[in-house]
């Protein structure tokens, strides 16, 4: 089962053998990685599965030496190795290479791959360094142009530089966190071609995190599942399918109850048809072709981070133009100005509230006197603006609203960066949810809370809901995709790519899509 | 400066927590800078004492020509009038969180608006020219300070480089006008535009010796702070000002909230060069260019950007500037001696902001914590 066929013997100074044993790691009274033990055979590549929070990050960071593990160790070549510091790590010839570049933009590769060095000279004589370098690259299987400053290279020529770098340090373990979520397909498939080439070739071993089954299929050897901070599955990639691996990262027993409802949905509240707009990375596009939301029902949306459902929460609330394409409330064309938010009762849980939803400076009651700190009375539905502040209206609603939704803080004068991320988010709960709300778009609303806040979130969504609000969540959670949804849709690579009714859904299908296998999920 | 930890036992009882709190919460914005301008006046003294100069002498020299008599006073509160303006253009962008540091450019060509608009309105009753000349000056102004909230907005171009190069632009466009189009050809020795009229010229508050540019000047600052502190407009501001994007998800108007309130502290830069033009010097031309646009910035960081609090730094800004002939005709100091004052106090300023929230004396939410 394990990857002891892939046993190659290891050239003097090529591929390095690593193998974790019972590596725990407790922040506090949370175990982020609970006994996980992996054996990575020297010359193969390894994929890391799991979801966002699985403990994968944990894992490499405590073979980097940048965590210390509670307890368990580092097996480097078959002997133990404490790794104190990242620098013991790399004297062992372990690396890591990053999701973002960490080369220097405006210096070249060949200054890049020079000042990596620890014991680069303080005076460098160029023209020596220079031979060197092309004698170095003249020995890999693949190139980067050397005297180009890397601003200038394409994004997968730098990801080719980052691995070239650990090479050129001697690095014969590398670690390669999620290596392709900034490069195209056809750029993804060629770096890790040569990744696969190096490590069939007996010079490297790698560790590779990734969410992508495509990927784990066409160049892993073997795979091991993360999640919840355990290891749930391992074998060789090519024993195992997609839905297989789907189903060890998202766990097959434990799909959740769906949380108790009632009603039945109304009219289309919200309708998006052919929106595009340009993705982060201005290369390519989100396209929301057909997405319609209910009143008294949940919409999901599930997908794994990066595949553009930021960009549509952006596009939702009016902080990305659209290239073409439309959303509707009502059957009236909405652009996310505040006028329409507050005739149609929109209301909007971006995730993150602290960074997208507060003005961290400003008051707890200023902060929850947004939605209504210019409009007459408590600002709800179709409210007459007002010129003035009432101060005084906008302190005691947000006392009562402080009480009522149960947020913890000194006083209301207090600003709100002062108070707990739970007490953050009941606090902008509190302005979103009061008074009728026909529209809610929620993202990740239970990111980093705690177990109590989060039932209580959750709990007041769903309430939301009973009453009639249509409501799209969109969450990298599945758990809480499904425990709240009516429908569950996926999206992947910038498009919704599967819908289903949240009661006929599955996780292996549901994960099978999310990995970005959308023509052969059911396979 | 040196004060690393503040160290008091407030009342942790309920009660006394109750009204502390928010004497608390209100102090940090008055002691830190007052903290700040004292040790910037230390630091000083040491710069003096390594000139061989009695830091003593100076600063009784500085109240005494700023402050000490009746005649200084009214020397001073006539400059403070473009000070105040000047310093409301930084503090209204502040707000939304822009650094604008170019109302210069924006004094220097809503003066010459002002100049030229009196040329053409020449022979109009005051009642007429005077508010036409200084719509005049205040437009030109909120062009200038506006455009730049714009090339922010909707271009992404840093606001601070932006403002300051425009005020270069500004001042050579001034000098180009004054020295071409516009030039009375009888100024000879310093370029003007043709003298104002009179009619067009604002007089004095009665009974003193400073111009009406004063008064209104300080209306504009308890407006300027009704409209920050006590509208919803100025609300809005205060939370694009505090997070952009907290401020679109609410679906508010940043860009017209930024090129607005960029805008109108332009229209008060504008106004200054009006004042300076038809209270002070009776024409357009380079004396424009004094440098209270720059002198503008560091009020308003002084005063934290509030508009109340600009009014009593402002006038003792302005004190330090009316004693600057005095200082240097009795101390033999140089002129720049005050700029040097003014800029070791801007730098502490500055550092003094990387104070904010670290000490638990002011932020009663960690009181309890001890």
């Amino acid at each position: 089962m394990t990857a002891a066929l892939h046993a190659k013997t290891p050239a003097p100074g090529g591929a390095l053998a690593v193998e974790t044993v019972g590596m725990t790691m407790r922040f506090g009274g949370f175990t982020a990685l609970d006994d996980v033990s992996i054996r990575i055979a020297p010359g193969t590549l390894h994929a890391l599965l799991g979801e966002n929070g699985a403990g994968k990050s944990t894992l490499v960071k405590c073979m980097m030496g940048f965590y210390h593990a509670s307890s368990g160790q580092l097996m480097v070549a078959g002997r133990e190795a404490p790794v104190a510091d990242p620098r013991q790590a790399h004297a062992l010839g372990l690396g890591m290479v990053y999701q973002h570049f960490t080369l220097v933009p405006s210096l070249t590769a060949a200054e890049n791959l020079v000042i990596s060095r620890e014991d680069a000279p303080r005076v460098i004589d160029w023209r020596r360094e220079t031979a060197a370098l092309e004698e170095f690259m003249a020995r890999m299987p693949f190139r980067v142009p050397l005297g180009q400053p890397v601003s200038a290279l394409a994004a997968g020529e730098k990801q080719k530089l980052e691995i070239l770098k650990q090479l050129y340090l001697g690095r014969r373990f590398l670690i390669l966190d999620e290596p392709t979520s900034v490069l195209t397909p056809d750029e993804a498939d060629e770096v890790l071609g040569h990744v696969k080439a190096l490590c069939s070739a007996g010079e490297i071993t790698v560790l590779m995190i990734t969410h992508k089954f495509r990927e784990v299929t066409a160049f892993a050897d073997d795979v091991s599942v993360l999640r919840r901070g355990r290891l749930v599955g391992q074998g060789r990639v090519a024993d195992l399918s997609h839905a297989r691996m789907a189903a060890m990262m998202m766990g097959e027993a434990t799909l959740p109850a769906p949380a108790a409802r009632h009603g039945t949905p109304g009219e289309v509240v919200l309708a998006v048809e052919g929106a595009v707009a340009p993705d982060r990375s201005g290369l390519k596009e989100i396209s929301v072709d057909d997405l319609k939301v209910r009143a008294g029902e949940i919409v999901g949306i599930a997908g794994i981070s990066g595949n553009g459902q930021m960009e549509f929460m952006e596009m939702l609330t009016g902080q990305r133009a659209l290239i073409s394409g439309g959303m509707q409330v009502n059957g009236t064309p909405y652009h996310a100005t505040r006028g329409e938010q507050r005739r149609l009762a929109i209301r909007t849980l971006p995730e993150e509230p602290l960074r997208n939803a507060c003005a961290p400076r400003m008051s707890v009651a200023e902060n929850i006197a947004f939605r209504s700190f210019d409009a007459k009375g408590a600002g709800g539905k179709g409210a007459p603006s007002s010129f003035w502040l009432n101060r005084r209206q906008m302190r005691k609603r947000g006392e009562a609203l402080v009480a009522g939704f149960k947020v913890r803080t000194t006083s209301v004068d207090a600003p709100i960066a002062a108070l707990s991320g739970g007490n953050v988010q009941r606090a902008v709960l509190a302005r979103e949810l009061s008074g009728d709300v026909d529209l809610l778009i929620i993202s990740n609303p239970c990111f980093g809370l705690d177990f109590a806040a989060v039932s209580e979130i959750r709990t007041r969504i769903m309430a939301a809901r009973n009453a009639g609000t249509a409501v799209l969540l969109m969450s990298e959670d599945l758990d809480e995709i499904l425990e709240l949804s009516d429908r569950v849709l996926v999206m992947s690579e910038g498009r919704i790519v599967y819908e289903v009714p949240a009661a006929e859904a599955d996780i292996p299908t549901l994960g099978s899509h999310m990995g970005g296998h959308h023509m052969g999920g059911h396979a | 400066m040196a004060e690393q930890s503040v160290t008091m036992a407030p009342g942790t009882g309920g009660r006394r927590t109750e009204w502390l709190a928010p004497l608390a919460r209100r102090a940090e914005g008055v002691v830190l800078p007052v903290a700040a301008l004292i040790a910037g006046f230390a630091l000083f003294a040491l710069f003096l004492l390594m000139l061989g100069k009695s830091p003593v002498d100076f600063y009784e020299l500085v109240y005494k020509a700023g402050f000490g008599t009746a005649f200084s006073w009214q020397n001073t509160l006539s400059r403070a009038a473009p000070l105040l303006f000047a310093a409301l253009c930084v503090a209204l962008p502040a707000r939304l969180g822009l650094v604008v540091i170019g109302g210069e450019g924006a004094i220097v060509l809503g003066g010459t608006a002002t100049g030229a608009l009196g040329v053409c309105l020449a022979g109009t009753p005051g009642v007429v020219g005077l508010p036409l000349m200084a719509l005049g000056g205040a437009l030109t102004g909120a062009l200038w300070i506006g455009a730049v909230g714009a090339l922010r907005h909707y271009r992404g171009v840093n606001e601070t480089i932006a403002s300051l190069l425009m005020a270069y632009i500004g001042i050579a466009l001034m000098n180009f006008l004054v020295e071409g189009p516009l030039r009375d050809p009888a100024s000879l020795n310093k370029p003007s535009t043709a003298p104002l009229p009179r009619s067009l010229q604002v007089g004095d508050i009665p009974g003193m010796d400073v111009h009406w540019g004063l008064i209104v000047a300080l209306v504009c600052c308890v407006l300027t702070w009704v409209l920050i502190e006590r509208t919803s407009w100025g609300f809005a501001a205060r939370i694009a000002g505090g997070n952009v994007r907290a401020a679109q998800v609410q679906g508010l108007p940043v860009g017209r909230l930024i090129v607005g309130f960029t805008a109108l502290g332009g229209a008060f830069a504008g106004l200054a060069g009006f004042y300076e033009v038809a209270a002070v010097q009776g024409s357009a031309n380079a004396s424009l260019a004094a440098g209270y646009g720059y002198t503008g910035i560091l009020i308003a960081f002084l005063a934290r950007q509030n508009p109340l609090a600009i009014i009593p730094v402002a006038i003792l800004l302005a004190g330090f500037e009316a004693s600057s002939g005095l200082v240097q005709r009795r101390m033999d100091l140089p002129d720049a001696t005050i700029l040097v004052l003014k800029a070791v106090v801007f730098v502490v300023i500055l550092v003094s902001d990387t104070l904010y929230g670290r000490f638990r004396l002011f932020s009663p939410e960690r009181w309890r914590t001890r």
